[in-house]
C-alpha cells in the first residue's frame, strides 16, 4: 500500500500544479463522499487528494437575472447561474434562486444521499464522478449546464451533455478539472422538473431517473430539452426527442409521443436494481411526469416535488 | 493490518502516511493533535483524540453512527479528512450535554425507550440536534426525511422519532412532557430527575 497524502490548494493554478505533480494518482478532493469511499476501498489508486474546497472561484454560488430591456446603456451584467464546483448541495437547493429558476436542481440534489452527505457532496463532484446513475446530470444536462473547467492548458467549457464518456470516465484531461458549472437564465415562461424511481423512500441509487427543461410562447413549446439517467453507459441527453416538442402545444397525444421515444431511445440494462424491460417502461412513466410538471411550472403553478 | 471495514489500523496508518498537525475547535476547545494525512475525522476523533462517542458502522457514508457536526452543518465523520477540519469547529456526541443536565434529545431518548443496543444512539442524537438547530417544529415526515441517512436495526424508528418530538416539544416551549412521569408538565430541569428514576427503576 502507498502513502495517502493531503493538500489544500491555495489558488486554482496551486491546484492544477499539485495535480501535475502527482500525476494519475492524484485526485480532487471536493465532498470526498465518493472519493473517500473508493481511496479507502482501494477502488481507486489515489495517494495525493487536492482539496479544492477553499478557493473563492469553487465556492462561488450566484445568479445575475437578463438585463432589462429599459437598462441604462451600457449596463450588461452576464446572466446565468454560477454554481462553485466545490459547493455543497444544501447550499445548491437553500438558494431561493436556484428554488425559483432551477428547480430540477432543486429536485435532484435534495434527495442525493441523506442529510449529511448533502452537508458535503457538490454538483461537481456528482459529475465529474461519471456514474451512469448520478441524480444531479440529467437535471443539469435538462438546464442546458456547462462545465467551466481548466488544466494546464488552460480553461475551456464543457457542455454537461458532452461531459461523460463512460461509466466513470469523463472529458476531463489529467491536470484539468472544474471550477464551476454555469446555467444560462431561464425564458421567462418556462419549467423544469426532476424526478426519480427508487424502490425505497430515501438514500438509494436511482432505477431511473429524468429532466425536462420547456418554455412556451403562447401555447407552442419554444425550447425544450430532456435527460435521462441509468439506462446507459452514461446519463443521456435526448436532444431529438425533445426537438419533437418544439413547434407545437405539449398535448396529450405529444406527450405520449416523446414518452414512448425515450423509451425506445434508452439502453438500459437489466441488473440487481431493474430489469431492462422494466426500466424501458418507467423512462415512459417518468417522461410524462417531467413534462406535465415542468409544463405547470411554466404556466406559473405551484407544484410541490 | 486492516479493521474490519477494511480500513488500515492506527500503526500501519502510522507508519505509512505523513504525519500533520491539526488544529480545530472540538466541542468547543481548542484542540492541536498529530494525526497521519489518511485519518478520517473518524478516526482521529475516536483515536487520536479518544472521543469514542461518535461510532464506526460502516465507514461509507450509510449509517450515520459517525454523524457529527462541522461548522454548523452535519456530516458524516468517516467521510472527511481529518486535515479537512483546520480550523474548523466540530460538536460530537460528546459535546450535547451540559455539566449540569443532558441534552433534551438524550433525556427524550431514555424516557421513550429510542435505543436497544446504543450502537445508533449517539449519530441519530447529532443528527437531531442538528435539525432542533433550526427548525424546533419538525413535522414527522421532516423529522423521517432528515434522518434517512441514520440507521437503526433495533427500534424500528418508532421510538426515536417520538423523542425527537418530545425534544422538540421541549425546546420550543420550554416545558418538559414524559412519557414515564404522564403526562404533566415540569420545568425543563425534571427531564434529569425522570432518568434518575429509569436508572433506579
Ligand atoms: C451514502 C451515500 C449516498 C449517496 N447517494 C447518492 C444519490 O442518491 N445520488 C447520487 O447521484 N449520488 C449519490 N452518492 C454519491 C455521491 O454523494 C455524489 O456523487 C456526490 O455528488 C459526489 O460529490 P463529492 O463532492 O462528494 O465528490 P468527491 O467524492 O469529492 O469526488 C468524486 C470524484 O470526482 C472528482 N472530482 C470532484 N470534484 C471535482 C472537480 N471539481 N473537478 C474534477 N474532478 C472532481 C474526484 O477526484 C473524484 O474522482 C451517494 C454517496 C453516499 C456515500
Ligand atoms: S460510519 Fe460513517 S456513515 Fe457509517
Ligand atoms: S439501537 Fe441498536 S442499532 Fe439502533
Amino acid at each position: 500500500m502507498q502513502a495517502l497524502k493531503y493538500a489544500r490548494a491555495a489558488s486554482v493554478d496551486d491546484a492544477i500544479r499539485l495535480l501535475r505533480d502527482g500525476g494519475e494518482a492524484a485526485r480532487v478532493l471536493a465532498g470526498g463522499t465518493d472519493l473517500i469511499v473508493q481511496a479507502r476501498e482501494r477502488r481507486r489508486e489515489v495517494h495525493l487528494l487536492v482539496d479544492i474546497k477553499r478557493l473563492a472561484e469553487t465556492m462561488v454560488l450566484a445568479y445575475h437575472a437578463p438585463t432589462p430591456p429599459d437598462a441604462p446603456p451600457g449596463f450588461y451584467i452576464y446572466p446565468g447561474l454560477e454554481v462553485g464546483a466545490a459547493v455543497p448541495l444544501y447550499r445548491v437547493y437553500g438558494d431561493p434562486d436556484v428554488q425559483r429558476h432551477y428547480r430540477a436542481l432543486v429536485e435532484a440534489s435534495h434527495v442525493i444521499g441523506g442529510t449529511a452527505i448533502q452537508g458535503r457532496a457538490t454538483l461537481g463532484g456528482n459529475l465529474a464522478n461519471a456514474s451512469p446513475a448520478a441524480d444531479s446530470i440529467p437535471a443539469m444536462m435538462a438546464l442546458g449546464g456547462v462545465a467551466r473547467v481548466v488544466g494546464a492548458g488552460g480553461t475551456r467549457e464543457i457542455p454537461v451533455a458532452e461531459f461523460c464518456t463512460g461509466p466513470g470516465r469523463s472529458a476531463l484531461q489529467p491536470t484539468e478539472f472544474i471550477v464551476s458549472l454555469y446555467f444560462p437564465p431561464p425564458a421567462s415562461r418556462s419549467g423544469s422538473a426532476w424526478e426519480r424511481f427508487i424502490p425505497r423512500n430515501e438514500m438509494d441509487i436511482a432505477v431511473v431517473n429524468a429532466a425536462a427543461y420547456l418554455a412556451f410562447e403562447g401555447d407552442t413549446v419554444s425550447e425544450a430539452r430532456l435527460a435521462l439517467g441509468a439506462v446507459a453507459p452514461t446519463p443521456l441527453a435526448l436532444p431529438d426527442v425533445a426537438a419533437a416538442l418544439v413547434g407545437r402545444p405539449l398535448d396529450d397525444a405529444a406527450i405520449d409521443r416523446a414518452s414512448a421515444a425515450a423509451s425506445a431511445a434508452a439502453r438500459p440494462i437489466s441488473d440487481m436494481r431493474g430489469t431492462e424491460a422494466q426500466r424501458r417502461r418507467l423512462v415512459g412513466v417518468l417522461v410524462g411526469r417531467v413534462l406535465r410538471k415542468a409544463a405547470a411550472r411554466a404556466r406559473g403553478e405551484e407544484v410541490p416535488a | 493490518m486492516t479493521t474490519e471495514t477494511g480500513r488500515p489500523a492506527l500503526e500501519a496508518r502510522d507508519a505509512l502516511d505523513e504525519r500533520i498537525v491539526v488544529t480545530a475547535t472540538i466541542n468547543g476547545d481548542e484542540r492541536s493533535w498529530l494525526s497521519s494525512s489518511r485519518d478520517s475525522l473518524l478516526e482521529a476523533l475516536r483515536e487520536r483524540l479518544q472521543l469514542t462517542g461518535s461510532k464506526e458502522g460502516c465507514n461509507n457514508g450509510n449509517c450515520g453512527a459517525c454523524s457529527v457536526i462541522l461548522d454548523g452543518r452535519l456530516v458524516n465523520s468517516c467521510l472527511v479528512m481529518a486535515a479537512e477540519v483546520e480550523g474548523a469547529s466540530v460538536t460530537t456526541v460528546e459535546g450535547l450535554a451540559r455539566p449540569e443536565a443532558l441534552h433534551p434529545l438524550q433525556t427524550a431518548f431514555l424516557e421513550n425507550a429510542a435505543l436497544q443496543c446504543g450502537i445508533c444512539t449517539p449519530g441519530f442524537l447529532v443528527a437531531s440536534s442538528a435539525l432542533l438547530a433550526q427548525n424546533t417544529a419538525p413535522s414527522e415526515e421532516e423529522i423521517r426525511f432528515w434522518l434517512a441517512g441514520n440507521l437503526c436495526r433495533c427500534t424500528g424508528y418508532d421510538k426515536i422519532i417520538r423523542a425527537v418530538q418530545q425534544a422538540a416539544e421541549e425546546v420550543r416551549t420550554g416545558v418538559h412532557r414524559s412519557p414515564i412521569a404522564g403526562t404533566g408538565t415540569h420545568g425543563a430541569e425534571a427531564g434529569v430527575e425522570s432518568n434518575t428514576a429509569i436508572e433506579g427503576e
